[in-house]
């Protein structure tokens, strides 16, 4: 087994550079009987804004606390040990902000070794060792406490997760095998595996306590002071602590390795088989099932190296910071005291559409919302299915009922144009057609102030044209939602030459009060989001018209790890959109982008894939397989492929050089937010430098250097697996 | 008609006073915080009190801002997690808020309208020094309405040094030093202990968890009483060693009516006899508790004599002289702070009176031949406020012995 003692950790403190230590400090607590606990305090010296991190500084000066308190425990000055943090935060995890620099795989293997060897000292003190969970603990944070022998948790921490999952990592300092030796299999399949891939699910104090990750909760007003008088039980020998989710013999024998399988084939089904460190998280929790903690550390070890070695993290943490900072500080935008408050939206249309945006705006502005359509029966519609959400959000607990009334309240309907008199923020969702779009704002234009902000939800058109009847077009401006609306996290706010600063600041600030991200885009067909799955549907589509079976297509792409396949992706926008957006694209760009006659009478026939009762899909539909039959210049899986990736990489330089985002993190962005595009992938670009594929269209890269791991000496081609 | 009712205290609880100011180990701790944790410890203490049936919470604080003020007993409610449904507000009488938090909540036992009150009272010194953002009306000096010395209360001491020549600083000394040394032989024997509820305290260098009094000075001597300045006046008596310090503290307690305590199966530690605050000129505001014992006792149809133990606030060691002096009692009675006082313990002024029938009820149990007890204190521009207990555990044998 590793010494970890042994080791030498200097070429991590070498790269650790301005890293924000967080610091031990240590006090002494009276217990009764006169026995002493030494409570140690993690605390960067910052505020909540800046949680504690674990980097190699902090983790080397927590080791050396340790060993000080077992010297003081072994000449019996204390008779426990507990660890707890800052107001609000425990610890936020290890500090990735260097894992770009690492230099070998050996360095990285350090990392893992480090946190084993800090945190380990937790179980060798000669008393026991308690974590407080005080407040926010995640990753590594989370893993001190799993390394001590007694956890208790304040009821009102805000999150607790173990997410290295969700960033390409597993959890390397102890958790792969201590959280199911703890917790049992399936709770920690559900921690360590389930939660990072559901939208980075986190856990409540509660859930936290019922999965047996806390011996105990307390309420926040006196956590810290229940805590001790708690350990000081436990110590004592008074309070006894059972866990009843600690896997037994039967768990082990029985019920693991059909566990593990269960989340195997979800993962498969969910996710594909690219994203690696799900699988490596798995294999390591099913190794957890025997073997003593040492070697678990040590597997634990192996796989983090590789991991960081490995190109996948690099482009998820890349990933990360983009929906992390960058989404939070978008590019280009103008000063946010430039926007106007607004103090009503009117809503043009009342179809799903429509009715989806008014929800979204009375939800989060709080303000009259009024919507509008060709006559009283439609308005009807969509006040009605409005205030049926409103209602179905209440049975849900989710409003409480004066909400409810209060939002209800502040929708109405009308054909009266002029009740838009009032608002200042219009938007509209009609039917995606120039001439239809261009007389609704110029009708409106005739009710509403010269200030009032117009804005238009068209994924297709150019928002230029359609402002070219207005009388003040500087107030119109691009806002693309996506489908569904509540839920996807993007919005494309399309900037035209005539778009003034004022009316871009506020759509911005409104994007954020809807709780969006918004990237800004120039007024080119597509936008961002729906260019690049155009070109990747354009080139799927084509594939099948020149007779390559669906399979083979599906089967080219899978490298991407992409959420979907595209004829998945193309049903469910819908076949008809789908086919529009081909069109569109194909109209604007017919020398780059595919139209496909196939994909409409597709749309005509209803489907694609072949699905059971429950929609799970079986194969491919036999009248689709019919229409599209007749090609007779089939390609290869590999041919494709190829195509597909240079055609992003020459599709998305061009949107760079004409500016329609001001940089190649923006259309990453994008692709994450707006298309669900993996972590792993760094969105698209990182993929592309990584894969070759920028290098053989432009002869360089998005990136410099590239977005890779250490292991990116081997050739590129077969750096995908 | 409310149903009159016997008022009972069955229990009170306190933190420990800690130090004022940065160096003090609350510096970090706000004030709500210190009396949420009090409330939610008394609560934890007595488990056979439905929260729900709580009628109302008053909570002191002489200087009510920040996180002192916003109606503290309401805000302190619910952030000890007591039902929405338990009223709450906040009381001001300087030094003597919790002791009238006590006898306002024991009024409205007392009258029928409330069957259970929680009383208590917080001040953070360190973080609301008195009379700080205060803006005294110029009529009191312009009319000579008090004097200058009044709302200095070190000044007030030296005014009754003034007044009494027999009261020396060398016997205010000896009268400090014994609160020292009598609340280090209370600590040894677990006396105060018991009901003090820890609180997590933050500082630069971690959490830590207070669990004893940070004021008292276990090694003061009188030759080094002897040394100190005179901060109110040059040459004077009254110094830091023989007057109250300034601390950060908060305390709580129980109230109830006889039968709800019965109906409930709570203990009772002290049942209200009588109480009174009466006034007395500002500039010697520490003769208060003369009046208002008196007073007290007339209406208890009492006598000093009665009184078995006294809780006296040691604001200054010279205005508890004045009260001793008053009536006919020896400085060194043992009847008298059999605990110590507030030169040691600390005074985190609106907190202090619950402290006082801690105390109190604490020597009850230990006293049966006593069947009265007083609380007393002297309380800024010029007041005093007396409540007489009675103790529940006072058998006749015992007093014959």
């Amino acid at each position: 087994m590793t010494d970890y003692s042994s080791l030498d950790f200097s070429p991590l403190v070498e790269i650790s550079g301005d890293e924000v230590v967080t610091h031990c400090f240590v006090r002494d607590v009276p217990l009764a009987a006169g026995r002493t606990l030494a409570l140690v305090t993690l605390d960067n010296g910052r505020d909540h804004t800046r949680p504690n991190t674990l980097g190699p500084v902090t983790l080397l000066e927590f080791a050396a606390t340790l060993d000080e308190l077992t010297a003081r425990a072994g000449r019996g000055e204390i008779h426990g040990v507990a660890v707890t943090g800052k107001p609000f935060i425990l610890a936020a995890g290890a500090d990735l902000t260097k894992v770009a620099e690492i230099p070998s795989l050996e360095t990285g293997k350090l990392l893992s070794q480090l946190g084993h060897h800090a945190l380990g000292k937790l179980d060798t003190l000669g008393v026991p060792s308690f974590v407080f969970i005080n407040g926010l603990a995640l990753g590594g944070g989370l893993e001190i406490g799993l390394n001590a022998n007694y956890r208790t948790i304040d009821a009102a921490v805000p999150a607790i997760a173990l997410p290295e999952v969700f960033l390409g990592l597993i959890p390397g300092w102890g958790g792969a095998y201590l959280l199911p030796n703890l917790i049992g299999i399936e709770n920690a399949l559900k921690v360590i595996i389930e939660n990072p891939l559901k939208n980075n699910r986190t856990l409540s104090g509660a859930d936290a306590l019922e999965l047996g990750i806390a011996d105990v909760m307390f309420t926040s007003a006196r956590f810290l002071e229940d805590s001790i008088t708690w350990a000081d039980g436990v110590i004592a020998g008074t309070e006894k602590v059972s866990r009843p989710n600690a896997p037994g013999k039967v768990e082990r024998l029985v019920k693991w390795d059909v566990a593990v399988g269960v989340a195997r084939k979800m993962l498969v089904n969910r996710i594909g088989e690219v994203a690696k460190s799900p699988y490596v998280a798995l294999n390591l929790l099913q190794a957890a099932k025997s073997g003593t903690r040492a070697e678990g550390f040590q597997r634990e070890d192996e796989a983090l190296a590789g991991l960081i070695s490995g190109d996948q993290l690099q482009a998820s943490i890349y990933a990360f910071n983009l929906v992390q900072k960058r989404a939070k500080r978008p590019a280009g935008a103008p000063d946010k005291k430039l926007a106007r408050p607004i103090t009503k939206v009117g809503v043009i249309g009342a179809g799903l559409m429509a009715s989806q945006f008014a929800l979204l705006f009375v939800r989060r502005l709080r303000v009259p919302v009024v919507i509008t359509d060709l006559d009283q029966a439609r308005v009807d519609k969509g006040v009605a299915y409005i205030h049926d959400e409103i209602a179905a959000l209440q049975t849900k607990n989710r409003i409480s009922p004066d909400e409810a009334n209060r939002l209800r309240a502040l929708v109405t309907g009308t054909t009266d144009k002029s009740l838009f008199s009032d608002a200042d923020w219009v938007i509209e969702a009609v039917f995606e057609e120039l001439g239809v779009k261009q007389s609704v704002f110029a009708e409106i234009e005739k009710f509403v102030s010269p200030e009032a902000i117009l804005a238009t939800n068209t994924s297709s058109l150019s928002v230029e044209q359609i402002g070219s009847k207005l009388k003040h077009p500087e107030r119109l401006v691009g806002f693309h939602f996506f489908n569904p609306v509540a839920v996807m996290p993007l919005i494309e706010v399309v900037n035209t030459p005539q778009t003034d600063d004022v009316t871009l600041a506020t759509a911005m600030v409104i994007a954020g009060k809807l709780r969006k991200n918004a990237v800004i885009t120039r007024d080119t067909p597509g936008f961002v989001v729906n260019r690049v799955l155009a070109k990747l549907l354009g080139e799927a589509m084509h594939a099948v018209d020149t007779g390559t079976p669906f399979e083979v297509v599906e089967a080219a792409v899978a490298p991407f790890g992409l959420p979907m396949t595209p004829f998945e992706l193309l049903e469910l926008v819908g076949l008809t959109v789908g086919a529009h957006v081909l069109d569109t694209h194909h109209a604007a760009f017919p020398d780059r982008f595919f139209e496909s006659d196939n994909l409409h009478k597709l749309a005509e026939h209803g489907k694609i894939l072949e699905r059971d009762g429950k929609g799970r899909r079986t194969g491919f539909d036999k009248g689709a397989l019919k229409i599209v039959a007749g090609g007779t210049t089939p390609m290869t899986a590999e041919q494709i492929l190829q195509r597909v990736e240079d055609g992003l990489v020459d599709e998305i330089k061009r949107m760079l050089d004409d500016d329609v985002v001001h940089a190649a993190e923006d259309i990453d962005l994008c692709m994450i937010l707006g298309a669900g595009w993996p972590f792993q992938m760094g969105g698209i670009t990182p993929y592309l430098d990584r894969v070759g594929a920028s290098e053989r269209v432009f002869g360089g890269t998005f990136h410099t250097p590239p977005i890779r791991g250490i292991g990116a000496a081997v050739p590129a081609a077969s750096a995908q697996n | 008609m409310a149903e009159r009712a016997e008022v009972v205290f069955v229990d009170g609880v306190r933190t420990p006073f800690g130090r004022a100011g940065e160096k003090g180990m609350y510096w970090k701790t706000r004030a709500d915080d210190l009396v949420v944790k009090a409330i939610i410890g008394l609560m934890e203490r007595n488990p056979g009190v439905p929260p729900e049936r709580i009628d109302d919470v008053a909570i002191a604080a002489t200087t009510q801002t920040g996180d002192q003020g916003l109606t503290l007993g309401r805000t302190a409610a619910l952030l000890a997690g007591l039902p929405k449904s338990v009223p709450g507000f906040a009381i001001d009488r300087m030094c003597a808020g919790a002791m009238t938090a006590v006898t306002t909540m024991g009024s409205s036992i007392g009258f029928g309208a409330y069957d259970l009150a929680i009383a208590g009272g917080v001040e953070h010194m360190g973080r609301h020094p008195m009379g700080f953002g205060a803006d005294p009306n110029p009529r009191f000096l312009s009319e000579k309405l008090v004097s200058e010395d009044a709302l200095n209360m070190g000044a007030t001491a030296e005014r009754i040094h003034d007044r009494f020549p027999t009261y020396t600083k060398e016997r205010s000394d000896r009268f400090a030093l014994r609160s020292q040394q009598k609340v280090a032989a209370a600590y040894s024997a677990g006396k105060i202990q018991p009901d003090l509820i820890p609180v997590a305290t933050r500082s630069e260098s971690g959490w830590g968890l207070a669990t004893r009094d940070e004021a008292p000075r276990p090694e003061t001597t009188m030759e080094g009483l002897a040394t100190l300045r005179t901060p109110f006046r040059s040459h004077g008596r009254v110094t830091a060693g023989n007057a109250s310090g300034l601390n950060d503290g908060a305390s709580a307690c129980l109230l109830a009516s006889a039968a709800t305590a019965k109906e409930l199966g709570l203990g009772v530690k002290m049942i209200m006899t009588s109480f009174a605050f009466a006034g007395v000129e500002p500039e010697v505001m520490g003769l208060g508790p003369v009046p208002s014992t008196e007073k007290a006792l007339r209406k208890a149809g009492l006598s000093i004599t009665d009184i078995g133990l006294f809780e006296l606030n040691e604001a200054f060691a010279v205005q508890v002289i004045s009260f001793l002096d008053h009536f006919g009692i020896d400085d060194e009675d043992p009847r008298v702070n059999e605990y110590g006082g507030a030169i040691a313990l600390g005074h985190p002024l609106a907190s202090s009176g619950v402290r006082l029938m801690n105390q109190l009820a604490h020597q009850f149990e230990s006293h049966p031949e006593v069947r009265y007890g007083l609380t007393a204190m002297c309380i800024g521009l010029g007041q005093g406020g007396s409540v007489i207990w009675e103790n529940p555990h006072f058998n006749k044998k015992a007093a014959k012995r």
